[in-house]
C-alpha cells in the first residue's frame, strides 16, 4: 500500500531526507513567526522581505558566496531599511515596505542578469529564485537547526510584549512595553526566517511557509497556542507531502522529470487552505441552518 | 483628596498647529471625571500626553504619588487591533493587562488567572471568559476592555471614547458600571466623551476641552454660558431640557468673546 503512494527509494536517499530535515525545522519556525506576521498584518511586509533576500542571493550568487547568508543578510538589510524610513508613524509602513520592495526588485534584476552571464553558474538563478532542497547540504542543516533554535527562544522571550502591542499598541506603551524596540526586535526575526525560508522554496515563494499556514490555522477559530500548533502542522505537512510529491513526480511521466519541490510545496498549503476554508464555511452554514 | 494628576501649562504642537494651549487641570484620588469634547478637539491627544507617550512642547504632567512610573495607570484606547479572526480569549487578553509588559518564558502563576476571574467577575464579565475576543459585540467588548485595564489594579483609569459606537443601553450599562468600579476599588476615572449627557449623574468633575483650551471643575460650575464662551472664543448657549444639557454653539464669527479668562473655575 505505502509504495503505491511512496516510490521505494525515497527511504534510502540522504539527499532528500537532508531536505525534508531543513524544510520541516524552517516550516515549523516560520509557522509560528508568521503568525505573529499575519496578526500584525505584516504579510506585505513579508512579502518584500522575501524580495529581498532574492538580492541578496543574487549578490552572494555573484561573490561566490553561499545561497543561505545571501538570503539572510539581504532580508535582513532589507527589515532595518523598512523600520529606518517607517518606524516614525504606522501608516508609513506600507510606503517604507512599498520603497524597500521597489529597490530590491530592481537589485534582483541587475544581479541575476550579472549571474546569468556567468557560464559557471549555470543554474544558480533557478536555485535563487525557486529553490533546491534537495541539493542542500548537512553544514547548511546545521546552520539552519542553530538559527531556528535562536528564532524560536527569540519570539518565544518577547511573545507577551509582542502579542500585547500587536493587539493595542496604545496600551501596550502605555503599560510600559517599548512598542517600537519590540517591532524592531520582530521585524529582524521575520527577515531572519523569510532569509531561511527562501533555502526551501526559494526566494520568490518563501512566504508562502510564512503566511499560508498560519492564514490557515486562524480559520480554525482556536485559542493561541491551538493555532500555532495548528500552524506548524500545517507547514511541516506540506513540506513533507511537498518533498514526497515532488520526488515521487520523477516516475509520473515517461520523461522522468520531476516537478520542482517547491511547486509542490506551495500547492499543498494551497489545498490546506481551500479544504479548511471550505470546512469552515460548511461549519457556518450548518450553524446558521 | 490628593492629587493623582496634576497637568500644569501644557502646550501640544503637532505639525504646526497648536492642538492643546496651557492646559491647566488636575484630578483628585477616586473621582469620576469626565474629558468632554467635539470629535477632534484633542481629548485623545490629552489622555496620550498624560501617558507619557507624547511629549508636551511647554508645560508639565506631574505624577504626585508616582502612579505612571509605578505603572498604576490603566487605559482604555480608542482602537484595538481586534480582528474575528485573532486566536485570543477573554481570560488570555485581560491576563496580557497584568503581564503583557514582561519579556521572557515565565508560564503564568495561578495567582495572575485569579485575579483575571476576580476582575472579570466584577465587570460583571465571567460568562465571557471563554469567548473569543473578536466574536464580542460592542458592550461586552468595552467590559472585557475595562477588565484588562483594571486587572494590574491602578489607581487612575483613562478611558478613551469607551462609549463610541454603543447604543444607549448599552452606554448607560458602561457607566454604571464604571461608577461601581469606582466606588467599590476607589479607583480614579477619566473618561472621554462627545456627549456629556451619559455621564451627568456620576462625574465628579468635567473636564471640557474646546478650540484647544480645557476648562475644569465642578459641571455647574464648567458647563455655563459664560465658561464655554470663553472657551469657545465665541457665545455658547446651555440649554437645559429634562435634565438633559445641550450645548448651542454659534457661528464663531457671530459675536466676538473675551479670551480665556480663568477657566479652572473651582
Amino acid at each position: 500500500m505505502l509504495h503505491w503512494l511512496v516510490e521505494p527509494g525515497l527511504w534510502s536517499n540522504s539527499a532528500v531526507h537532508l531536505g525534508a530535515a531543513v524544510g520541516v525545522v524552517v516550516a515549523a519556525v516560520s509557522a509560528w513567526v508568521g503568525l505573529f506576521t499575519v496578526l500584525r498584518a505584516q504579510s506585505f511586509a513579508g512579502h518584500a522581505l522575501a524580495d529581498v533576500a532574492m538580492a541578496g542571493g543574487a549578490g552572494a550568487g555573484l561573490l561566490a558566496w553561499p545561497a543561505l547568508v545571501g538570503f539572510v543578510t539581504g532580508s535582513l538589510a532589507g527589515a532595518g531599511a523598512m523600520e529606518l524610513i517607517g518606524v516614525e508613524r504606522l501608516r508609513q509602513r506600507d510606503v517604507a515596505t512599498g520603497v524597500v520592495l521597489g529597490a530590491a526588485t530592481g537589485l534582483s534584476a541587475l544581479f541575476l542578469y550579472l549571474v546569468s552571464l556567468d557560464s559557471s553558474s549555470s543554474g544558480a538563478t533557478q536555485v535563487i529564485l525557486f529553490g533546491s532542497l534537495f541539493s542542500v547540504s548537512a553544514h547548511v542543516l546545521w546552520l539552519v537547526l542553530v538559527a531556528c533554535a535562536l528564532l524560536a527562544v527569540g519570539v518565544a522571550a518577547i511573545g507577551r510584549p509582542l502579542l500585547f502591542s500587536s493587539v493595542s499598541p496604545e496600551a501596550a506603551g502605555a503599560r510600559g512595553v517599548r512598542v517600537a524596540r519590540v517591532s524592531l526586535s520582530f521585524t529582524a526575526v521575520m527577515a531572519v526566517t523569510v532569509g531561511l525560508s527562501a533555502i526551501v522554496l526559494g526566494a520568490v515563494l518563501s512566504t508562502a511557509l510564512l503566511i499560508g499556514p498560519p492564514a490557515a490555522a486562524l480559520r480554525l477559530g482556536r485559542g493561541l497556542r491551538a493555532t500555532g500548533l495548528a500552524a506548524a502542522a500545517f507547514g511541516t505537512g506540506a513540506v513533507l507531502a511537498g518533498v514526497v510529491a515532488s520526488y515521487d513526480s520523477y516516475y509520473w511521466w515517461p520523461s522522468h522529470r520531476a516537478l520542482p519541490v517547491s511547486f509542490c510545496v506551495v500547492m499543498v498549503i494551497v489545498l490546506e487552505l481551500v479544504v479548511v476554508s471550505a470546512v469552515r464555511a460548511l461549519a457556518r452554514r450548518r450553524g446558521d441552518g | 483628596m490628593s492629587n493623582i494628576v496634576e497637568v500644569i501649562g501644557v502646550d501640544v504642537e503637532m505639525a504646526g498647529r497648536l492642538v492643546l494651549s496651557d492646559v491647566d487641570f488636575h484630578l483628585e484620588a477616586g473621582e469620576f471625571a469626565g474629558l468632554i469634547g467635539s470629535n477632534g478637539s484633542g481629548k485623545t491627544t490629552l489622555l496620550r500626553l498624560m501617558l507619557g507617550l507624547l511629549t508636551p512642547t511647554r508645560g508639565e504632567v506631574r505624577w504626585p504619588s508616582d502612579a505612571l512610573a509605578q505603572r498604576r495607570v490603566g487605559y482604555v484606547p480608542q482602537k484595538v487591533n481586534l480582528d474575528v479572526d485573532v486566536p485570543l480569549r477573554v481570560r488570555d487578553f485581560v491576563a496580557l493587562g497584568e503581564d503583557g509588559h514582561r519579556y521572557g518564558l515565565r508560564r503564568r502563576p495561578r495567582s495572575t488567572w485569579q485575579r483575571v476571574d476576580d476582575v472579570l467577575e466584577s465587570v460583571e464579565g465571567a460568562a465571557l471568559a471563554e469567548r473569543r475576543i473578536g466574536a464580542l459585540s460592542g458592550g461586552e467588548l468595552q467590559r472585557v476592555l475595562l477588565a484588562h485595564a483594571l486587572v494590574s489594579r491602578p489607581e487612575l483609569l483613562l478611558l478613551d471614547e469607551p462609549l463610541a459606537n454603543l447604543d444607549p443601553g448599552a452606554t448607560q450599562d458602561i457607566v454604571e458600571l464604571l461608577a461601581r468600579v469606582r466606588d467599590r476599588e476607589g479607583v480614579a476615572v477619566l473618561l472621554s466623551a462627545h456627549d456629556i449627557n451619559s455621564l451627568i449623574g456620576v462625574m465628579d468633575r468635567v473636564v471640557y476641552i474646546a478650540n484647544a483650551h480645557v476648562a475644569s471643575g465642578r459641571t455647574n460650575e464648567v458647563v455655563r454660558p459664560d465658561v464655554l464662551s470663553a472657551l469657545y472664543g465665541h457665545h455658547v448657549d446651555v440649554v437645559r431640557v429634562h435634565g438633559r444639557v445641550l450645548v448651542v454653539t454659534g457661528d464663531a464669527n457671530d459675536e466676538a468673546w473675551p479670551s480665556h479668562p480663568e477657566l479652572v473655575v473651582e
